[in-house]
């Protein structure tokens, strides 16, 4: 659709001409459109924070000493790799507004690789957490049972599991995305001329990277100081 | 005779040749916008027909024919369509849909195609909701506001009812963003913030909300899912979770939800006025910056649900003060439309006679909801029929009775033809009438304990209950009445010509009634503002070909 658009002309009445804005090719409406859609991210994973924040408050000492039993040499590493990742996307980018497609679809390739080998460290992650007993639907995140952890540490675990699964949704959501980009980038239906989606699928995964910029710290770091996080 | 958007229109995916295709496949924002409005009314009827039941249940005490579990169903029902199916798609996906475009001066709106994506959505939100009715345990029994830990362990089918509310949110979240994306790139050439038509910007605060607020009751919805299915904590105290966390990010999307509701339909108020007045709209800019500053404050109130769920009495000392903030933009709008109307050549067609009703259940709705607002009375008021009638006098009487007023007013820019205007105005009275005589009584026996959500009630207050019944069987044959009436205009009215309101707005500047597949036959150059009369005339005129000035 709208590929041979031509604008309309409008004419006032001393007879000057306006272009008029079609839906049609209108770059910056698709920005903005996906600015938008990025705020609703920011508001979703917004009141989780919220949520995390306040029973952080509630229950200090529980959430500090389930953080110190997370993998911090884990989280780090696939911190260095999202913001990589962020850079290997951008520089994507780059190539595609300068005309390098070639150059373009190696970086995209780059970042979806980057994307899976994150995925796989969160899932050797998370299959520690369940060979150590704590998982959702395990006995240690239900009450009043003899693994019952405390109250702080099951909310702690319940919202980390939460996040992290969400966020990690986000990014296959991403990697299928980078592969559509791809195939439509080898249709040539995007070209330097027609990059919308390339530049809305970078904003994507900087939303990816940022989320996680947060999340990072609020689950993997408040405990890495004492083990009781001085609490006492 | 030239072509309308019924003879023709754009597809998502190829070029079907069957009409049924067709229509499912559209882009058109028109087509979309009718068919919004018909899958809206079908769900609307059921959750009447469900009222109907509750007040059949309610004739006398005790348990006639539904008993205590039923009943819980059946006012879930009811809310659940009414709110997530019905109202809060409401009136911007049907006529934000429809006439929006049309008064910017645009072809479509920013994306076409995610404008057909996101009522299929729609659709499959509501296909969802329905079918958890006949799906495990059977409908959700926990009100529409879904409160932790009752929904935690209820055994009915809870989850697919909360799946449903979020796919609906996640297609209000896209219509609001389509709109706003819209709003700020296809407006005419000329056309600034401060020329747009008044339904316009109430579409614009409404998508700002529909925007930013969703999200947030979104993430609640999937957090309680992940409760009930993982059991994560976050709202089960007997993991150390905090209901009341659940009652907060609820609201703070719920209750800006009733202004997202609410402002397209001052939007629509604020066409209606001006055209039956023929008289340019007083204060233009005050009503504008009113539609803002609503959706501003609307969502820093959302503690007033919580005055009687545990709060320090600090926050309930602000979130009442706050509250009262509300009544100020809302008054400034009240004000305004009654100085439109004075000195205007007031010319009673049915769309004024409904929005002049409208001012005043919608008064009683506002002002009620003034006197909850404060922290003391609202204790006394919480959970009663008190609320239940502020709130049915705020939305049936605000936000549909604007909705109706929007469907007699715009009905021959859709179709072309006009209805009979006798039958609509009996329409209208019969039920403004049963209307007033279906809620006013709630709010005495709400003020006198009757508490909300039962299914029994002491013998003192029958009698309420039995006006209300009364009251509720005038209202339906009212609104079945208008119905018939809509469906023999379409059958056949009268045909129209493309303005016969004598309206000045731009979706009146149309080649054809009904518009053409795209529209305008040329963009406008808008250097006018959007109510001009002079003596009870339109000023700006419009050769509809060329779309040059002619006056």
């Amino acid at each position: 659709m709208g590929h041979e658009y031509v604008p309309e002309i409008a004419t006032d009445r001393d007879g000057n001409e306006y272009e008029v804005q079609g839906w049609q090719g209108d770059f910056y409406g698709g920005k903005l459109g996906f600015w938008l859609f990025m705020l609703t991210e920011v508001m979703m994973f917004g009141a989780m924070f919220l949520a995390l924040t306040y029973y952080f408050s509630l229950h200090t000492a529980d959430f500090v000493n389930a953080s110190a039993s997370l993998n911090r040499y884990l989280g780090g590493f696939n911190t260095v790799i999202l913001l990589v990742s962020a850079l290997t996307m951008g520089l994507g980018l780059l190539k595609m507004r300068v005309g390098d497609i070639k150059g373009a679809k190696l970086m995209i390739w780059a970042t979806i690789i980057l994307a899976i080998v994150f995925l796989g460290v969160k899932a050797v992650e998370w299959t520690a957490e369940y060979n150590h007993g704590v998982f959702l639907g395990l006995d240690a995140l239900q009450s009043g049972n003899a693994h019952s952890k405390p109250f702080g540490e099951i909310l702690f675990f319940g919202l980390y599991f939460t996040m992290t699964g969400l966020h990690g949704f986000h990014i296959i959501i991403g990697i299928g995305l980078m592969l559509w980009l791809l195939k439509r980038i080898n249709a040539n239906k995007v070209n330097q001329g027609h990059h919308i989606l390339h530049f809305n699928i970078a904003l994507y995964w900087d939303l990816v990277h940022l989320i996680w910029v947060f999340v990072f710290p609020y689950f993997y770091m408040i405990g890495a100081g004492d083990v009781t996080g001085g609490a006492h | 005779m030239s072509k309308t958007y019924f003879d023709e229109t754009h597809c998502a995916i190829g070029h079907p040749k069957s009409t049924f295709m067709q229509w499912m496949l559209t882009v058109d924002h028109k087509r979309i916008g009718l068919m919004y409005a018909a899958v809206m009314f079908t769900f609307f009827f059921v959750a009447v027909a469900t009222a109907l039941a509750m007040r059949f249940e309610l004739f006398a005490p005790g348990a006639q024919f539904m008993d205590g579990d039923t009943f819980n169903q059946a006012f879930t029902l009811h809310g659940v369509i009414m709110i997530f199916l019905f109202i809060v798609p409401g009136i911007p996906a049907i006529f934000g849909n429809i006439v929006m475009p049309l008064m910017i001066g645009a072809k479509d709106v920013s994306f076409p195609r995610l404008n057909w994506f996101t009522f299929w959505l729609y659709i499959a939100g509501c296909i969802i909701a329905v079918s958890s009715l006949w799906v495990g345990e059977g409908f959700a029994d926990t009100g529409w506001t879904f409160y932790a830990p009752y929904s935690l362990n209820t055994g009915t089918n809870v989850i697919m009812t909360l799946v449903a509310a979020f796919v609906l949110g996640m297609a209000s979240i896209l219509t609001g963003l389509n709109f706003l994306v819209t709003i700020h790139r296809l407006r005419a050439p000329g056309m600034g913030f401060f020329q747009m038509p008044l339904f316009v910007w109430g579409i614009y605060a409404t998508a700002w909300i529909q925007l930013l607020a969703t999200p947030v009751v979104g993430i609640t919805l999937i957090l309680a899912i992940l409760e009930k299915y993982f059991g994560i904590g976050i709202f089960d105290p007997s993991k150390g979770g905090d209901p009341v966390l659940f009652e907060h990010l609820f609201w703070i999307y719920s209750h800006p939800a009733v202004y997202l509701m609410i402002l397209p339909a001052f939007g629509i108020m604020s066409e209606i006025i001006p055209t039956f007045s023929r008289k340019e709209i007083f204060g233009y800019r005050t009503i504008a910056l009113s539609s803002a500053s609503i959706a501003g404050i609307g969502y820093l109130v959302w503690g007033h649900h919580l005055f009687t769920s545990g709060m320090s009495d600090m926050a309930k000392v602000i979130f009442s003060f706050l509250t009262f903030f509300v009544a100020i933009p809302t008054g400034i709008k009240f004000y305004d439309w009654v100085a439109t109307m004075y000195g205007g050549k007031i010319v009673l067609s049915t769309p004024m006679l409904w929005a002049l009703g409208t001012l005043i259940t919608f008064a009683i709705g506002g002002l009620t909801g003034v006197t909850i607002a404060m922290v003391g009375v609202d204790i006394h008021l919480q959970d009663t029929y008190y609320s239940v009638a502020h709130f049915h006098y705020a939305m049936l009487g605000g936000v549909a009775f604007l909705l109706f007023a929007g469907m007699h007013y715009w009905f021959p820019l859709c179709f072309g033809k006009m209805y009979s205007e006798k039958h609509a105005k009996n329409a209208f009275y019969l039920q403004f009438i049963g209307f007033n005589m279906l809620w006013f009584p709630m709010f005495i026996a709400g003020y006198l304990g009757m508490p909300r959500r039962y299914f029994d009630y002491l013998p003192e207050f029958q009698i309420y209950h039995q006006v209300s019944f009364f009251g509720a069987v005038i209202f339906i044959t009212g609104l079945v009445y208008m119905f018939v009436t809509f469906y023999k205009g379409i059958k056949n009215g009268e045909k129209t010509t493309p303005n016969p309101w004598n309206a000045t707005t731009l979706e009146w500047h149309l080649p054809s009634a009904p518009p053409p597949l795209e529209n305008h036959s040329k963009v406008p150059y808008v250097d006018f503002r959007p109510y001009e009369y002079k003596h009870g005339e339109p000023v700006v005129k419009f050769d509809y070909v060329t779309m040059k000035r002619i006056d």
